[in-house]
């Protein structure tokens, strides 16, 4: 199909260009190419900006639709840029039964942010997923890559602090 | 091993052959038994999204689904049995579980696929804990509304936009319980590749995406003592408004049309065939002057279409020159209500309301396309209604539609050739073209069976012939249902990039299949048997009548002579031609 032609209301930041101008190249005539073009480009801007998909769509004749369905049907695809710290709290059947909905609504009151959202100063991005593996230690859940288990929401309110904390010693 | 090229089966005890690969569903149907479905459309490829069509094939535990599965020789199909029906009486509890309540207030009452079924199976609990998501309908087109919350996720819109119409404005968006059919990204439909045909309309069986209901709007005028209401009916709504009251598709009742339109208390009816005539007065002068004088580019491409202007702009921008400046025959037909009609009636043009009945939801959004559709000095046009709001406005207004006696439209703007008819069948905008274009080159009249031109007419999704007028070959393409396009202009382009000679003079598209009679706001149940029988009332109609060409309606050439002076000059430019300009499919 024709590719759908790329709109000027946003500027494409002209690095972004050349990485996916690249990237195209590279796996242009390979099968299945549209996951690994998406994880190139997830690897290198942490999402996938709607920027890059019009340029991916006018690139390959892939339409935006299809890109969009293949984006949203992974769990691994984002479409909006994480946070600097990263909160997943494990939802998996022993943590849900051993009160994740509690961890969950503790981050939701403290960071003031949803299930899948980010913070307004990107400070923090907010998850849940299935299972983490680490059900001997649940409710279990994982930030910055630490895995911490067996939480309660009184812990809560105190991770979140530290982090503010040091974030605050590393401005000053 | 040997192939054979039918399969031999039983269904239900019934013995049945049909030819290899036929789905059980189909089988099924050839023995007069309805497997009940929900996500199978005639026109589609089946998505096995419903799960309600399941039957029982012996020898296997498993309950496959008929749309899906091919029958095979030796099968023995049962498709109702207690067990079946009390699996899918489940199936569709699940489905009503994820449904809004909301049938008094939708859009489908009366018409829903959902909800006739519920019917059927007499369903009278509602005990499943109920969840639908809180998700706002986009009425952002003007001319579709989506509501997701209505989304039985059968994936005949996404089919339909997909595959049918190449279009690519709607995809599936997330996954399981939150899969949503939407544009991608969080986006609207106006600011999506949507070029507004409404086959997804057409298509859904439930209430999720219906025409903008502008009905309401119409009565207000209506009632409004100091407006001139009048209106106009496109051809193709004359030979599908009777579904809507029981009678066949293709069955022509326009004589009750216009009789109903004034019994609604619209004071001029008019018919849009007569400006179909006018437009291709001005089309057919517009590509001679293209193809035997060297004015402008060819191939000339019919824009009567707005759903296909639409998508050119967004898609094939390259081809703005190619397109016919004339504008479509709702426009035409609504800058003369008030401009020819205001003056010859003395009446004032600011008074009058002109309502469209179209087959059609992108009509809605030609009303205001651009600056050139007020003309008038007025919005030329000032309410679209599609075939199903006039059904609805008819029924809501206690008018006996099936007695009503036959009336006539006002012949300043009502007087029509079969020419003029035939304008709303894929291939009949090319067939009334060259019948005035042959007049215009020859000076005579095609004759007798020469007036059909076989050669352009038929349901196949691109049709090329060459027509020879007088020894000069004029070659034609006709597509229709906008996935044929691509393939046809991309010959044209790759002829005209690499300086060949171009592969057709003149090109007709209309985006639906089958034309505007298989347009996005005529009645629900559309297949191509539909489609084929609405074509026949319309070239029945053409043959039956005296008047065959749209240079010999009366009302034309006194058109010409009293106002418009000559097709393309300054006046008939100024009012009846309009242009085009690239667009971004998306807005963001």
């Amino acid at each position: 199909m024709n590719a759908t032609s790329s709109p000027e209301l946003k500027e494409i930041e002209p690095e972004v260009r050349k990485g996916i101008d690249e990237c195209v190249d590279r796996w242009k005539d390979k099968e299945g190419n549209l996951i690994m073009i998406l994880h190139e480009i997830q690897n290198q801007h942490g999402y996938v900006p709607r920027e890059a998909s019009l340029l991916l769509a006018e690139k390959t004749g892939v339409p935006m639709a299809r890109i969009y369905e293949v984006i949203t049907f992974y769990h691994y695809f984002r479409l909006v840029p994480q946070g600097k710290h990263n909160v997943t709290v494990c939802n998996g059947t022993a943590c849900y039964l051993k009160g994740a909905g509690r961890l969950l609504n503790a981050f939701e009151r403290k960071l003031k942010i949803k299930d899948g959202e980010t913070s307004n100063d990107r400070l923090f991005h907010l998850e849940t997923v299935r299972c983490i593996g680490c059900c001997g230690m649940s409710p279990a859940l994982v930030i910055d890559k630490n895995t911490l288990g067996k939480m309660v929401p009184e812990n809560i309110e105190k991770i979140v602090d530290d982090i503010l904390k040091t974030e605050q010693t590393n401005e000053n | 091993m040997i192939k054979h090229n039918t399969v031999k089966a039983t269904i239900n005890g019934m013995a049945v052959e049909v030819p290899f690969g036929t789905s059980i569903l189909e089988a099924a149907r050839s023995v007069q038994v309805n497997i009940p479905v929900l996500c199978k459309h005639k026109d589609l490829l089946p998505t096995a999204a419903c799960g309600l069509c399941i039957v029982k094939v012996s020898g296997n535990r498993k309950l496959p689904r008929a749309c899906a599965t091919a029958l095979e020789d030796g099968m023995e199909i049962t498709t109702h049995d207690t067990e079946l029906t009390e699996v899918r009486r489940t199936t569709l509890e699940l489905i009503l579980s994820n449904h809004p309540n909301a049938c008094l207030t939708c859009g489908r009452n009366g018409s829903c696929e959902l909800q006739t079924m519920a019917g059927e199976f007499g369903i009278r609990q509602d005990d499943i804990p109920r969840y639908v998501r809180d998700l706002e309908p986009d009425c952002s087109s003007g001319s579709i509304v989506m509501d997701f919350t209505k989304c039985i996720k059968c994936g005949r819109c996404i089919q339909v936009c997909q595959q049918m119409q190449n279009v690519w404005a709607l995809s599936f968006l997330d996954r399981g319980i939150n899969t949503r059919m939407a544009p991608a990204g969080d986006i609207s439909l106006n600011e999506s590749p949507c070029i507004r045909c409404g086959q997804c309309s057409a298509h859904c069986p439930t209430g999720a995406i219906v025409e903008n209901d502008e009905t309401a709007a119409v009565w207000e005028e209506l009632r409004d003592p100091d407006k001139y209401c009048t209106v106009q009916i496109a051809p193709s709504v004359r030979v599908a408004l009777g579904e809507e009251f029981g009678h066949a598709p293709g069955t022509d009742v326009t004589g009750k049309i216009y009789t109903a339109l004034r019994r609604l208390g619209f004071k001029a009816v008019f018919d849009t065939n007569f400006s179909a005539d006018l437009t291709i007065i001005e089309e057919a002068s517009e590509f001679l002057e293209r193809f035997a004088h060297g004015n402008g580019e060819l191939p000339l491409i019919t824009s009567c279409c707005p759903a296909w202007v639409d998508y050119m702009e967004k898609r094939f921008s390259d081809f703005v020159p190619n397109f016919s400046t004339a504008k479509s025959p709702q426009q035409m037909l609504g800058v003369l209500a008030k401009t020819y009609f205001a003056e010859k009636s003395g009446i004032d043009p600011a008074s009058i309301i002109q309502v469209s009945i179209m087959p059609c939801t992108a009509k809605k959004y030609e009303l205001e396309r651009t600056d050139e559709m007020y003309a008038s000095g007025y919005k030329d046009v000032d309410i679209s209604l599609t075939t199903r709001e006039l059904a609805r406005m008819i029924k809501q207004s206690g008018v006996d539609f099936n007695r009503l006696p036959d009336g006539e439209a006002d012949s300043i703007l009502g007087t029509y050739s079969g020419a003029g008819l035939i304008f709303g069948s894929t291939g009949g905008v090319m067939e009334a073209a060259l019948r005035t274009a042959y007049f215009k080159v020859t000076g005579k009249n095609l004759e007798k069976e020469a007036i059909n031109l076989h050669a352009v007419r038929g349901m196949k999704g691109i049709r090329g012939a060459a027509i020879d007028i007088e020894g000069t070959e004029v070659r034609v393409a006709v597509a229709h249902g906008l996935a044929n396009v691509e393939a046809l202009l991309k010959e044209v382009r790759e002829a005209r990039d690499s300086g060949g000679p171009i592969p057709y003079h003149f090109i007709e598209v209309m985006a639906c299949p089958g034309g505007c009679i298989g347009g996005g706001g005529q009645p629900y149940g559309v297949s191509d048997e539909v489609r084929l029988q609405r074509i026949k009332g319309l070239f029945d109609g053409d043959e039956s009548m005296a008047l065959r060409f749209s240079h010999e309606n009366p009302d034309i050439k006194k058109l010409y002579d009293d106002y418009l002076g000559e097709p393309l000059g300054e006046k008939a430019h100024s009012l009846l031609h309009a242009h085009y300009k690239p667009r971004p499919a998306y807005q963001r």
